[in-house]
C-alpha cells in the first residue's frame, strides 16, 4: 500500500518575463489501487503537476511538499523518484536516436530491479507486452519513438508502464490522439497494471472519453493552477455537459 | 634530416589546408624534421583469400596530391605495401590489414595501395593501433564495377601522430564505400578523398570520431565529382569531452562543370559532451554545373538533449547510463554499418570507457 502526498504544491517556470507562478497550491492524495482524473481546460496547470512531480528540470518548486510513502520525493533526482514507484507516461514522449526499444526497455528494468532481468523470461515478459497492446514484434528492434506515430508512443508508454511496475502513474493526457481502438487497447493496459500491481492513478485528461473504459474513483477539476472542485465519477458526467466555463472565470 | 625539394612547402598553419592543425604536434613531419626511421608497420593478418595479394612493389602514384606530407612521403619510400584484389573476385570474408605502431622517436612514411579489378568485390578493414608517429599515402584504385568496403579504425595509443590521405580513385560504375573510425591517437590528421574518373560511380563516406582532453582529430573530405552521373553520400558523427578535445571536420564537394547528373549529399554532426571542447565544421559545395540530382549539405553542433535525459531518466535510468545510451545511440547509425559484432562491440566498450575516464 503505496500514498503519494502533495500539499500545498507551488510551482513556476522560467520565462523571458521572469518566473511565472503555474501552480498555485495543489492538495492531493492518491493511494495504491485509487484513480484520480483531474479534468480541466487547456493552461491550467495540469501538465505542470504531472512534470513537477516526475522532476523535469525546466519547474521551480517555489512551494509545498511532495512525499511518496512519507519519503520526500521533491529531494529525489529524476531517476531517484522512478526508482521510489513513480512513473509518467507523457504526453509527448521523446525521440532517442539510436537505442532501440528492447535496449531502452532492458536499461530501464536493470535500474529498477536492481539486476539484469535473466534473458529468457525477460524476452517473454516484453512479446507478452507487446501483444496484450496490439504491437508488431518488429517494434522493439525501432528506436525509442523515432517515426512513431501518435498511436504508438501512447501504447509504448502504457507498454513501460505494464513492464515497469510502478506504484503510481501519472498519465499526461494518454488519451489525446487516440483512435476509439487504440484508446480501448491502451484502457485495458492501464486497468490490467491497476489489477495486477494495485496501482494508483492519477489521468490527466480534458475529456470524459477515457473515463468510460477507465473509471475514477474521484475526479478533480483543475483550473488555474489549483484543484477548484472535487467529487466522484459523476461530477466527470456533469462536466460532459456543462463543460468548464463555471470554474474558468476566477 | 631530409633535404627534399618539397620542403619549401613547409606549412606555416595560415595555409586554409593548415589552419587547424596544431602543426607542433606533427612533430616534424610537416616540416621533415622528423627522423626517418625504418619500420613497414602494416601487414596481413590471417590467410589470404585466392584472388588477393598483398606484398611491397615499387608503384607510381595513382593521383597527384598538393598535401605537403604526402609529397614528402612519396620522395621518401618508392616502396608501396599493396593489396590487390583480382578482377571478377568475390571475396566474402573481410580481408584484414593490422598495424601496431612501436616507435615514436622516428618517423614512419607509409605508401599503401589497395587495388580492386574490374568486378572484384570486397571488404577491407585496417586496424591501426599501437605507438608511433607515422605519415601515410593510402591510395586505392576501384576498376570499373568493382565494389569495396573499406573500414579504417584508429585505435592508437594516446601518444601516436598520425597524418594520412586515403584517396580513392574511383571508375566506371564502381561502389565505394568507406567508414573511417577515429578514437584514439595524440593527433589524428585524415584527408578521406575521393575522384571519379569514369561516370556511373558512388562514393559513400562515413565516418565517427570521439575526441577526449587534449585530442586533435581532424576530418578533411574532399570529394570531386569531375564526371557526369555521380553519386556522393558523406555522413560524419563526432563526439568530443573535456578539456582541449578538438575536432576539425572540412567537407569539400566540388562539382565541376562536366558533372552533369552529380547526387549528393554531405553531412556532419557533433556532440559536445562538456565545456572546454571545441569542434570545428565546415561544409562546402562548389557547384559549377546547375544540371544535377541534388546537391546538399547539413551541419549541427550541439549539446546533451535535457528532453531525452529526462525521458530516460524518468525510467529510473541514472544520469550516467542515460548520456552513455544516447552518446552509443548518436554513433549506432554508422557504426553498425560495420556489420562486424566483434569490431563494433569493441568500439562501444571502448566509447564507454573513455565516457566513464571523463566523467561526463
Amino acid at each position: 500500500m503505496s500514498t503519494l502526498e502533495i500539499r500545498d504544491l507551488k510551482v513556476s517556470v522560467d520565462t523571458d518575463a521572469g518566473a511565472v507562478e503555474i501552480l498555485k497550491g495543489v492538495d492531493l492524495t492518491i493511494k495504491s489501487g485509487q484513480t484520480h482524473a483531474i479534468m480541466g481546460p487547456n493552461g491550467s496547470g495540469k501538465s505542470t503537476l504531472a512534470y513537477s512531480i516526475a522532476g523535469h528540470p525546466k519547474y521551480t518548486i517555489v512551494g509545498g511538499s511532495v512525499t511518496l510513502d512519507g519519503a520526500d520525493v521533491l529531494d529525489m533526482t529524476v531517476d531517484e523518484r522512478a526508482k521510489a514507484g513513480l512513473f509518467l507516461a507523457m504526453q509527448y514522449p521523446v525521440e532517442v536516436p539510436g537505442v532501440s526499444v528492447s535496449n531502452f526497455l532492458r536499461t530501464a528494468a536493470t535500474a529498477l530491479r536492481g539486476e539484469a532481468p535473466k534473458l529468457r523470461t525477460w524476452t517473454g515478459e516484453v512479446k507478452d507486452a507487446m501483444q496484450a497492446l496490439n504491437m508488431d514484434p518488429a517494434f522493439a528492434f525501432r528506436n525509442v519513438n523515432e517515426g512513431f506515430s501518435g498511436g504508438e508512443k501512447k501504447r509504448h508508454e502504457i507498454m513501460q508502464l505494464e513492464l515497469l511496475k510502478p506504484k503510481i502513474a501519472i498519465l499526461d493526457e494518454t488519451d489525446s490522439g487516440l483512435d476509439v481502438d487504440a484508446l480501448r487497447i491502451v484502457s485495458e493496459g492501464v486497468n490490467r497494471a491497476k489489477d495486477k500491481n494495485n496501482l494508483g492513478v492519477v489521468l490527466i485528461t480534458h475529456y470524459t472519453r477515457i473515463l468510460q473504459y477507465i473509471k475514477p474513483d474521484f475526479v478533480h477539476v483543475f483550473s488555474n493552477g489549483r484543484i477548484v472542485e472535487e467529487g466522484g465519477a459523476d461530477l466527470a458526467d456533469k462536466l460532459e455537459t456543462k463543460g468548464y466555463a463555471d470554474y474558468v472565470s476566477n | 634530416m631530409s633535404l627534399l625539394a618539397t620542403n619549401y612547402l613547409t606549412p606555416t598553419g595560415r595555409e586554409e589546408a593548415w589552419r587547424f592543425t596544431p602543426l607542433k604536434r606533427l612533430r616534424g613531419l610537416h616540416d621533415g624534421l622528423a627522423s626517418l626511421g625504418n619500420h613497414t608497420s602494416l601487414y596481413s593478418r590471417g590467410n589470404l583469400a585466392t584472388g588477393v595479394s598483398f606484398s611491397l612493389e615499387s608503384l607510381e602514384p595513382l593521383a597527384s596530391s598538393d598535401d605537403v606530407i604526402i609529397e614528402r612521403i612519396r620522395g621518401i619510400s618508392p616502396q608501396v605495401s599493396h593489396l590487390h584484389i583480382a578482377a571478377n573476385s568475390e571475396i566474402s570474408e573481410p580481408i584484414l590489414l593490422g598495424r601496431r605502431g612501436a616507435a615514436l622517436d622516428s618517423a614512419e612514411h607509409s605508401r599503401v595501395r589497395i587495388s580492386l579489378g574490374a568486378h572484384a568485390v570486397a571488404t577491407v578493414i585496417m586496424e591501426n593501433t599501437g605507438a608511433c608517429l607515422l605519415a601515410e599515402d593510402l591510395e586505392i584504385a576501384l576498376a570499373p564495377g568493382s565494389r569495396l568496403s573499406f573500414i579504417t579504425l584508429q585505435e592508437f595509443e594516446s601518444t601516436s601522430v598520425y597524418t594520412a590521405r586515403h584517396h580513392a580513385v574511383i571508375d566506371k560504375d564502381a561502389q565505394f564505400k568507406s567508414i573511417t573510425i577515429t578514437v584514439g591517437g595524440d593527433l589524428v590528421r585524415i584527408l578521406p578523398t575521393v575522384e571519379f574518373i569514369s561516370p556511373g560511380g558512388s562514393a559513400e563516406l562515413l565516418g565517427v570520431y570521439f575526441a577526449t582532453a587534449g585530442q586533435f582529430f581532424e576530418h578533411r573530405i574532399h570529394v570531386d565529382h569531375a564526371v557526369p552521373h555521380a553519386k556522393s553520400r558523406v555522413n560524419f558523427k563526432g563526439a568530443l569531452t573535456g578539456r582541449d578535445a578538438h575536432t576539425v571536420w572540412i567537407g569539400d564537394v566540388l562539382i565541376r562543370a562536366a558533372a552533369e547528373g552529380t547526387d549528393t549529399y554531405e553531412l556532419n554532426r557533433n556532440l559536445l559532451l562538456s565545456d572546454g571542447a571545441r569542434a570545428d565544421s565546415v561544409p562546402n559545395l562548389e557547384i559549377e554545373t546547375g544540371e544535377i540530382i541534388g546537391a546538399g549539405h547539413a551541419s549541427t553542433t550541439g549539446r546533451f538533449d535535457d528532453e531525452q535525459l529526462f525521458y530516460l531518466m524518468s525510467r529510473g535510468i541514472s544520469l550516467e547510463d542515460a548520456k552513455r545510451l544516447v552518446v552509443r545511440g548518436f554513433f549506432n547509425e554508422i557504426i553498425t554499418e560495420i556489420g562486424i559484432e566483434e569490431i563494433i562491440n569493441r568500439l562501444m566498450v571502448r566509447i564507454d570507457t573513455e565516457l566513464e575516464k571523463a566523467g561526463a
